[in-house]
């Protein structure tokens, strides 16, 4: 019974995803949070129009929310990324 | 569909990952759920693509990881707690899937979180918590020759320069709003806790170079798609620093929030709710313990002891664990005088002008707040506190600032899918 859910521990190959529809390339383990930061992006808007990154990194805050997979408002900084995975910021 | 365990831990930092290999290791059955993607919680973060918890920056982690790896414990990482559909069960959601867990005897380690006070362009990207840039550097973000201000208050300030620095950062400035005079006779009281002083002095050293402020905090930062300098008052004189981050939090606020809704009696702190608890971590409702920051912030070596003791409570081991409780109570004791030496300074309350934004999720301002007497009127008239986070980041703010008390917690704690309120019909 005792399982150690480490799917990402033993890659080495860089992740291929897509990001607002365009192609990026991170290190294996990077959160989706940090995918966003190093493609120079930020996470969502706020609905005063004012752009948003992580405060909390640590799934409190949700600034980081964006769309993966097509189930909205994820929070970021705790997913890690995997092969073709799609996302979408908000 | 409900899975039985004899005990359920929630939360797989130190305190859960003690309480939950301390009572597996006395024989029972148990589960340790968890909303990151690896154990070690914040302190103990995993690095990116290694599994956690953490055990390079030394201490009892490598300890603690061995007994993890070799106890007979399930764990649920990747699972966020938003419901308890019945007495002793928690109905728990992963990647929209959503799935119940009951149990004879639930331990919450549910840690804590930082606190962020506002101040004019706090909301700009790449100003994040202190242990959030740390976090973020340790799931993969690039920091290597980046222009690193850190600011706000608490031993975190330290510790995080010490391993950003490691990093590669260059760290321009660390900002602390207590007074010199409250950190030296809190030093000087630190005489008692050996080791303690010594992680203090190590972070010290390592840092060497880096400008140490006291009495200074953040006035405003400036920049338009994302943060490009902060100017600081250092000891009153203001001063504009350029950065690429900026680091700002106000040391630590317990997450009551599972604890709340699960009926458990809450207290008034120093300067925050805590989860009333006994020498053995019973929280007032029966078959539930709570240990570690949600009971009072108290640091690593207390979380680990209140971990153990819950966990050897809820395997039936009381004697065992009552031999802790001296330990415990002197851990206690250093978390007050560091509550004291770490307190608030008024003047931050006049930081944050009528613009400055103090709800993110529904940008409601503070000059917008102000008029409303309370956190609940303020939440019916203007929204502050009723998006996403559900006022788990202003909550603590307008705690500070207008003399509010966040109200009660209410299923779902979470943002969650209609479909998971309703369904568990999807297995683990």
């Amino acid at each position: 019974m005792n399982q150690h859910s480490s799917p990402t521990s033993t890659a080495t190959q860089p992740i291929h995803l897509t990001l607002d529809g365009q192609p990026i390339t991170v290190e294996p383990g990077s959160t989706v949070a940090v995918a966003i930061a190093i493609a120079g992006r930020t996470c969502r808007t706020s609905i005063t129009g004012e752009p948003r990154g992580p405060l909390c990194a640590m799934g409190i805050c949700f600034e980081c929310r964006a769309t993966i997979n097509g189930i909205a408002h994820r929070r970021t900084c705790q997913v890690v990324c995997e092969p073709g995975m799609d996302i979408v910021t908000q | 569909m409900t899975e039985h365990f004899p005990i359920l831990v929630v939360g797989a930092g130190p305190a859960g990952i003690a309480a939950a290999v301390s009572a597996a290791e006395a024989g029972s059955r148990v589960a340790l759920i968890d909303d990151n993607p690896e154990p070690g919680g914040q302190i103990w973060r995993a690095e990116r693509n290694q599994p956690g918890p953490d055990v390079t920056h030394g201490g009892n982690a490598a300890h603690w990881r061995n007994r993890l790896a070799a106890a007979s414990v399930t764990r649920l990482q990747g699972w966020s707690v938003f419901d308890q559909p019945e007495p002793m069960t928690l109905r728990a959601e992963r990647e929209g899937r959503a799935a119940d867990f009951s149990a004879d005897r639930i331990i919450l380690a549910t840690g804590a979180r930082e606190r962020f006070l506002p101040f004019p362009g706090w909301t700009l990207p790449n100003i994040m918590g202190v242990g959030a840039l740390q976090a973020m550097v340790k799931s993969g973000l690039p920091i290597r020759g980046k222009r690193v201000v850190i600011a706000g208050s608490g031993p975190l300030l330290l510790a995080v320069a010490h391993t950003l620095h490691a990093a590669g950062a260059n760290v321009v400035a660390i900002a602390e709003q207590a007074p010199l005079s409250s950190l030296a006779a809190f030093t000087a009281s630190l005489a008692t806790s050996p080791s303690k002083l010594v992680q203090g002095l190590r972070y010290k050293a390592a840092t060497l170079g880096v400008p140490f402020h006291t009495g200074s905090w953040p006035l405003r930062a400036h920049g338009t798609d994302r943060v490009t300098s902060v100017v600081l008052s250092l000891k009153g004189r203001a001063k504009e620093i350029p950065c690429d981050y900026l680091a700002v939090g106000f040391h630590l606020v317990p997450n009551i929030e599972l604890p709340a809704m699960l009926g458990c009696r809450i207290e008034d702190g120093f300067d925050a709710d805590f989860v009333a608890v006994d020498d053995l971590q019973h929280t007032s409702i029966p078959g539930i313990f709570c240990a570690g920051e949600p009971t009072g912030i108290a640091g690593l070596e207390a979380s680990l002891l209140e971990g153990e003791i819950a966990g050897l409570t809820a395997a039936g081991r009381t004697l065992k664990a009552q031999h802790l409780v001296p330990r415990k109570r002197a851990a206690s004791r250093f978390a007050a005088r560091l509550a004291r030496a770490f307190s608030l300074r008024p003047e931050l309350k006049s930081i944050p002008q009528d613009n400055t934004i103090v709800c993110r999720c529904e940008d409601v301002t503070l000059g917008v707040l102000r008029p409303h007497p309370t956190w609940r009127a303020a939440k019916l008239h203007t929204r502050c506190g009723m998006g996403p986070c559900q006022g788990r980041i202003c909550g603590a703010a307008t705690s500070f600032l207008l003399d509010w008390n966040p109200s009660s917690v209410r299923p779902p704690m979470l943002p969650t899918l209609v479909s998971s309120l309703t369904s568990t019909e999807v297995s683990r």
